[in-house]
């Protein structure tokens, strides 16, 4: 006689784009453990890239992620699949119990949370969830032939996607969200100068390729057979998506985790005035600039928390447990546990200012004008010292006027330094670089600012 | 079923028009264990299971992948990808040409003693913790961190011109730090490489070999005795690097800039390009006659991230030439770049950290050549210099001429003999001038094949492992000390 198992008639794979609800409720009743936390995700993206004026790559991906966390006897674990099988889905429930199981006791395991309720964010935009290859390849089209016209070469990308995502827990606990962004991305280059731009957003119909593509191809004009300048201390005119790389490598700091672990430059500055008065910031996922969750990964709803207020870092982000273990409350920020981490505030939102960046140039006797950065590294974690390249557009500055194109330049520069040599600020806006997320952040310019070596474009 | 998955999608791609048409089914597995003072931070199991599918149709390539296994899902998934391509074509200056390539049925799977899954997660805690409890016991350790990591990687690699490539890649790594807070200063020393530890294709022999625990207390010891020693000076210098360090120099300024892809622009606008540029093949003198460079996936170069049968387009798994007795030699390339400068083939060099990605190319083992010294003779050799362990930053621009590294500790030599200890070490230059200064390496008992498993390129991104033969090697008025120079 055939086992019972073996009898029951397997169901086949569902879709999940169907009730991701009704599977996470599946999900969890398959839960034997103390308490069960069960996050699906289920995404569409796809990404055109260009180089050389011409399309070379052009992908689209259809993603599922399940991921269960089992708490037994006070032991916490997790395990993920993309696989939505009954044979599957049984397996990663057992093993998320069956790993918890084999550790020790975790002391600051709190239980999880019963059900919440959760401001309402809108960033989902039918048209980018409607975009499709051929509306990518036509815009880069007409990039790719600006840049054949002007004698110069394009290389970038122009991505678009969505994700649904629902977390629930055996609690009660029930959250759901959905999002789309779209990005363009460009870099135009020239014999030996280069120039780049870039936007994103949660709806393709805010991004300009064009003239995102004229901006770099302006900059790649200008900067035309750059000079090479002496490494030495400038006044710096950083763009948004350069003062963003920079002073993202900040965001961990204010994790309560970091101060705990005193790994964080705000180790005992905490209520210090340690910045300028010109630098406050906030994390807040509500801005009408940002994007994500109103939900941690726990579940928590996100605060809006001041961290910097004129100069002084007065408050940290907690999830709970780092909340307990530090006497106060938690903010929201937490990640998705099992993490040694605990929580970061990843809405950035700094205090800007009303000069544009013409007008830091205008007020500039001689300095230095920086598109974007490049490969930026901590060197001294507690005195914040970075260092990192220029790119894509390095200017000289001389009596109020940009005068040519520079090359570029190796810095090496403390954030803590920089933050309180900040004498302009402009309007805060959507920013996006490559060495940090995106975030709402001004054009800067900054005195004093060390340039140590220069290379050879 | 990935057989089925593969015919279904190679017979619609071609139905729909693709002249060309590969697919790549993985099934990847991995486990991830973290702890911190004294406690288990991350534990978890993730798995992941699809397709993706590669095609040219009308000269231009498409990519879609998917995780809806059912044929209907598949079909429509390699249907995407020729769509995908249609569009590329419209903005197509030339049909897109490959190198030539046999067709290969095989199987491979890397060897290892001890499969890191069935070792029982208690047991693997157990190691980190005692590793753990050795750092704490060090007053002034303020922050004490372990990790492992495991990933079985099982792929099907299947083309429409007949090859069939079973392989299964079995990668372990584990490593701890210990971390001191104290005045104004945070110092950090790592075991056995920073940033993840030592990680090859191994099992579970990988882990017990390093001996976590038995290193602890030393790392402790020097992380707290670096706020009492002097710092390093600034200026040029002679420099000895240990081998983990060599071999990130060798990841960022061999490396990447040997790419043929962004050697011929395709990463413009991310990753960057290269002062490599064609012409300098066979012709740049790119470092001293002591170094020898190799781009090396076979097993015989050893199991190292970047160590496989067959790489992720169907070329065999090659050893290429980079820098002979100084002078440059080759790239790494794929059927397509290959083929745009006239090779004949592919260096094989073809990669994709998972189902969902298009693959690119990646490093494999990018090695210099053992030379000829013993460390104690080197060390003895050497009159005055730092001697640079474990890395602790790294950052070099996006041509990859210009570099700068620190290190986690620094050793003055002085007289033949390694001295006191030194604080925030770093170093910088350009690249063919570094490698110009090389004037000694280490012999073969020195050299480790080190792994990097967390190289990032591409859009999307792409994390990738790669790994780094080399053994200490010493280099000549080196400029010291502008990371720190005020």
């Amino acid at each position: 006689m055939k086992p019972a198992k073996a009898r029951r008639r397997p169901r086949a794979p569902l879709d999940p784009l169907l009730d991701l609800d009704a599977l996470a409720e599946r999900i969890i009743k398959l839960s034997e453990a103390d308490e069960t936390e069960v996050e699906i995700h289920i995404g569409s993206d796809a990404l055109t890239r260009f180089a050389n004026n011409t399309i070379h790559q052009n992908v689209a991906e259809q993603t599922l992620g399940i991921s269960v966390r089992a708490v037994v006897d006070g032991r916490t674990a997790r395990s993920s699949t993309n696989k939505t099988d009954d044979e599957s889905l049984r397996r990663v429930v057992a093993s998320a119990a069956q790993l918890a199981h084999n550790q020790p006791k975790n002391p600051d395991l709190l239980p999880m949370l019963t059900r919440q309720k959760y401001q309402k964010v809108a960033r989902f935009s039918g048209a980018t969830s409607a975009a499709n290859p051929q509306i990518r390849a036509r815009a880069v089209t007409k990039v790719c032939r600006m840049a054949d016209k002007a004698k110069q070469t394009a290389a970038g990308i122009f991505s678009s996607g969505s994700v649904h995502e629902v977390m629930a827990n055996s609690k009660g606990l029930f959250a759901r969200y959905e999002q789309t962004r779209a990005e363009f991305s460009v870099t135009i280059l020239e014999e030996n100068s280069s120039g780049w731009a870039k936007s994103t957003s949660y709806d393709i119909r805010e991004i300009d390729p064009e003239a995102l593509a004229e901006s770099a191809s302006q900059k790649a004009a200008n900067s035309r057979n750059p000079h090479e300048l002496d490494p030495g201390h400038y006044t710096a005119i950083l763009e948004s998506a350069a003062v963003l790389d920079l002073i993202g490598f900040l965001f961990y700091d204010f994790a309560g985790t970091a101060v705990l672990d005193k790994r964080s430059c705000l180790t005992g500055r905490l209520g210090k005035k340690l910045f300028g008065e010109n630098i406050t910031l906030w994390d807040d996922v509500y801005h009408p600039l940002q994007l994500g969750q109103p939900f941690d990964g726990e579940g928590v709803p996100r605060q809006k928390v001041l961290l910097i207020d004129h100069g002084v870092p007065r408050n940290l982000v907690y999830s709970r447990a780092t909340a307990k273990k530090m006497k106060t409350k938690p903010t929201g920020h937490g990640f998705a546990l099992p993490n040694e981490h605990g929580e970061a505030p990843m809405n950035l939102v700094w205090g800007g200012g009303d000069k544009t960046v013409g007008e830091m140039v205008a007020s500039t006797e001689r300095g230095v004008l920086v598109t974007r950065l490049w490969y930026i590294r901590e060197v001294d974690p507690y005195n914040k010292i970075l260092t990192g390249m220029t790119r894509d557009g390095t200017f000289l500055v001389e009596n109020g006027r940009v005068t040519g194109g520079i090359r570029n330049f190796r810095f090496n520069q403390s954030v803590i330094d920089m933050l309180s040599n900040v004498e302009m600020l402009g309007p805060a806006v959507r920013s996006s670089g490559e060495e940090s997320f995106d975030m709402v952040v001004p054009a800067m310019k900054v005195r004093n600012f060390h340039f140590s070596e220069v290379t050879k474009f | 079923m990935m057989n089925d998955w593969a015919a279904w999608a190679i017979e619609t791609a071609k139905r729909r028009g693709a002249t060309y048409a590969d697919v790549r089914a993985m099934d990847i597995r991995q486990r991830d264990i973290s702890t911190k003072n004294g406690e288990v931070g991350a534990l978890s199991e993730t798995e992941s299971l699809g397709i993706g599918i590669r095609v040219i149709a009308g000269g231009s390539w498409g990519f879609s992948s998917t995780d809806r296994l059912t044929r209907e899902g598949v079909q429509a998934c390699a249907a995407e990808a020729v769509a995908i391509a249609k569009a590329s074509a419209l903005a197509k200056r030339e049909d897109v040409a490959l190198a030539p390539e046999a067709s290969y049925v095989d199987t491979w799977q890397n060897p290892f003693l001890k499969d890191p899954f069935r070792i029982p997660v208690e047991r693997q805690i157990d190691l980190l913790l005692a590793a753990d409890k050795e750092m704490r016991r060090v007053k002034g350790v303020t922050l004490a961190e372990g990790c492992m990591t495991f990933r079985r990687i099982e792929q099907l690699f299947a083309s429409s011109t007949g090859s069939q490539i079973h392989q299964i890649k079995m990668q372990s790594g584990a490593g701890i730090v210990a971390t001191a807070f104290s005045g104004n200063e945070i110092q950090k020393r790592s075991y056995p490489n920073s940033f993840g530890g030592q990680h090859m294709l191994a099992g579970y022999e990988l882990v017990e070999s390093l001996d976590l625990a038995a290193h602890a207390q030393r790392i402790g010891e020097e992380a707290v005795a670096l706020h009492s020693a002097a710092q390093c000076p600034e200026g040029p210098r002679t420099i000895i690097l240990d081998g983990s360090q060599l071999g990130l120099q060798i990841h960022e300024s061999i490396g990447h800039p040997i790419e043929l892809d962004r050697v011929l622009g395709m990463e413009a606008n991310f990753a960057g390009m290269s002062f490599l540029t064609t012409e300098k093949l066979r012709k740049l003198k790119y470092g001293s006659d002591i170094v020898n460079v190799v781009a090396d996936a076979r097993l015989e170069h050893g199991s190292g991230l970047g160590t496989f049968a067959y790489d992720d387009e169907g070329v065999p798994a090659q050893c290429t030439p980079i820098i002979t007795n100084g002078l440059f030699t080759g790239y790494l390339s794929s059927r397509e770049t290959a083929s745009a400068i006239g090779e004949k083939r592919s260096g094989g060099t073809v990669r994709t950290e998972s189902w969902n990605r298009l693959p690119m190319i990646r490093m494999t083992n990018i090695s210099i050549n053992p030379g000829t010294w013993k460390y104690e003779d080197l060390i003895a050799d050497t009159d005055d210099a730092i001697l640079m362990e474990t890395n602790r930053s790294w950052s070099i621009d996006d041509r990859r001429y210009h570099f700068q590294f620190s290190t986690e500790i620094g050793w003055e030599i002085k007289g033949g003999k390694k001295g006191r200890m030194l604080k925030n070490p770093s170093y910088s230059g350009i690249t063919t001038e570094f490698w110009n200064s090389c004037d000694a390496i280490c012999s073969r008992d020195y050299w480790t094949l080190w792994g990097t498993p967390n190289c990032g390129k591409g859009q999307p991104m792409q994390t990738m492992g790669t790994g780094h033969g080399a053994s200490p090697a010493r280099f000549r008025n080196v400029k010291v000390g502008a990371a720190f120079a005020k």
